[in-house]
């Protein structure tokens, strides 16, 4: 039988120490804010003030919504001011506030086939896509980025639902792996900026249009509802909201750098 | 082909510096892998023991959806196992979702059958060959449990390795209940996804090579245990 003992001293070696979980704050985010490294600035510092840990989900903003429906969450980070705001007109979370900002940029390859650089609006831009037609990637996932790229496809006269397939290709991933099939087809494609910017497969892939009021990129943050979701911790949450829309926080969120560049510029209204 | 090149010089110095991150996560991968193969086997070689042995009604059916279950996709494991722990799901009362927990339910729904379907599969051709011989004898049930059990050890190891190795390499399951949290739930292979949406192939390749790695270790120490059972390679 001694043989047998080391597997299951191993199994409570594992166990005991976990026994001890539940006291972070679980934070339902996007992957844009935490593959940036935004979470691994952000987060110590909150806790060097409060003592409180933060576990951070990071997926697309329309799962980051379902999780947060299903109560699995206590806060909500993601960007998408409307399906933010219908989340709480359900009773899902109790209020949304404005937290930070940035934009999206129009990427693709370097040789620009559609001469998007030629062009001085967005919807222009999308209308030389649309016309000349080289491969789009759409995120196709439902998440803030995706739900933006159609909200600006709108405003071109083509419906790009009946290029599906051919060359407009929604992949259902996330920015990353979007961009990484953008850089392998020679493809456009919108991206966040801060995802962008710490992406490290770009191949030919360069930024080809930006600077249109239209590619805004508002964050939001929002509480669970705890009428609806009994269990969440709200108190906790609470303080990591006030402390992100505080002073304090909105500067750290000014400080974040990424090779000296900003990625997300503080907008919370005091 | 510098990528590789390049995953390869990664994958060494991470090992060589130890980092301490890496370890965190190849620590959190062997001891979710582990557990869950251990309860899996817990559950799952008594249950094997049993469709070899017995003969009852429909107990064809039990074993071709065990075999069929082998094939089972992990993301949809996953998909099933969040609803359950959801905080919103039957099982949400116990908390565990986002936890290393969640993901050892996971894993065990996923090598489970393996082990049902493989262990039956050897059982029953060892039960065939001595059946008669231990009616004769009158040898009791648990007496030729042991002997089978004995018998058939270095077919049970694989039956282990292959569910651990399903265990391991999985990421749909444990990325959707665990959720890939740094220093909570990340393992080797979310990681891998993670990296590679970043688009940091060679890092992520580079973990992909210490996790081969770690499969041949696991194996190599499996192939030891073989031959000493056996009194020596050679023997």
């Amino acid at each position: 039988m001694l043989r047998f003992k080391y597997p299951i001293y191993l199994l409570l070696s594992f166990l005991i120490p976990s026994l001890t979980f539940g006291g972070e704050i679980l934070l339902q985010s996007t992957t844009s804010t935490n593959n940036s490294g935004f979470y691994g600035y952000i987060l110590p510092k909150f806790k060097d003030e409060t003592g409180l840990s933060v576990k951070v989900v990071a997926v697309g903003t329309g799962q980051a919504i379902k999780n947060a429906e299903n109560c699995d969450a206590d806060i909500l980070i993601v960007h998408a001011k409307k399906a933010e705001e219908k989340f709480v007109a359900n009773g899902g979370g109790i209020k949304r506030y404005d937290l930070m900002y940035n934009d999206f940029v129009v990427v693709g390859p370097d040789a620009d086939p559609a001469q998007i650089q030629q062009t001085k609006t967005i919807s222009e831009a999308l209308t030389y896509i649309s016309r000349v037609q080289p491969s789009f990637i759409s995120r196709g996932d439902n998440s803030g980025t995706h739900k933006k790229e159609l909200e600006l496809w709108g405003k071109v006269p083509i419906s790009v639902k009946e290029y599906s397939g051919k060359w407009y290709k929604e992949t259902g991933s996330g920015m990353g792996t979007t961009l990484n099939i953008a850089a392998e087809l020679d493809a456009y494609t919108i991206s966040d900026r801060a995802t962008w910017l710490t992406f490290k497969n770009k191949k030919a892939l360069r930024i080809l249009f930006e600077g249109d009021p239209l590619l805004f990129n508002q964050y939001g943050v929002a509480l669970v509802n705890p009428e609806k979701c009994p269990k969440t911790k709200t108190k906790k949450a609470k303080k990591f909201l006030n402390w992100l829309l505080s002073e304090n926080g909105q500067s750290e969120i000014e400080n974040y750098t990424v090779n000296g560049i900003q990625l997300f510029y503080p907008n919370a209204i005091k | 082909m510098s990528v590789f090149l390049e995953a390869f010089s990664t994958a060494f110095n991470l090992i060589v510096s130890l980092d301490t991150s890496l370890l965190e996560i190849v620590w959190l991968s062997i001891k979710i892998s582990i557990s869950s193969l251990i309860i899996a086997s817990l559950f799952g070689f008594p249950i094997g023991a049993l469709l070899a042995m017995k003969s009852f009604g429909g107990r064809a059916l039990i074993i071709t959806i065990f075999n069929s279950m082998m094939g089972m996709p992990p993301v949809v494991v996953g998909l099933v196992v969040y609803l359950m722990v959801s905080r919103s799901g039957p099982l949400g009362w116990l908390e565990i979702l986002y936890t290393p927990y969640a993901m050892i339910i996971a894993q065990v729904i996923l090598i489970f059958p393996i082990i049902v379907a493989l262990s039956t599969q050897i059982l029953e051709e060892l039960h065939k060959e001595y059946e008669d011989i231990f009616k004769i004898f009158s040898v009791p049930p648990r007496t030729a449990v042991i002997t089978y059990i004995f018998d058939s050890k270095d077919a049970l190891l694989t039956i282990f390795l292959a569910g651990f190795g399903r265990a391991i390499s999985e990421v749909g399951a444990v990325i959707i209940v665990g959720g890939n949290i740094d220093h909570a739930t990340r393992v080797m292979t979310t990681t891998i996804a993670l990296e590679t949406s970043k688009g940091d192939l060679p890092l992520a390749l580079a973990l992909g090579i210490i996790l081969l790695g770690l499969s041949l270790i696991v194996n190599l120490i499996a192939t030891k245990i073989k031959s000493g059972t056996t009194g020596g390679i050679n023997g």
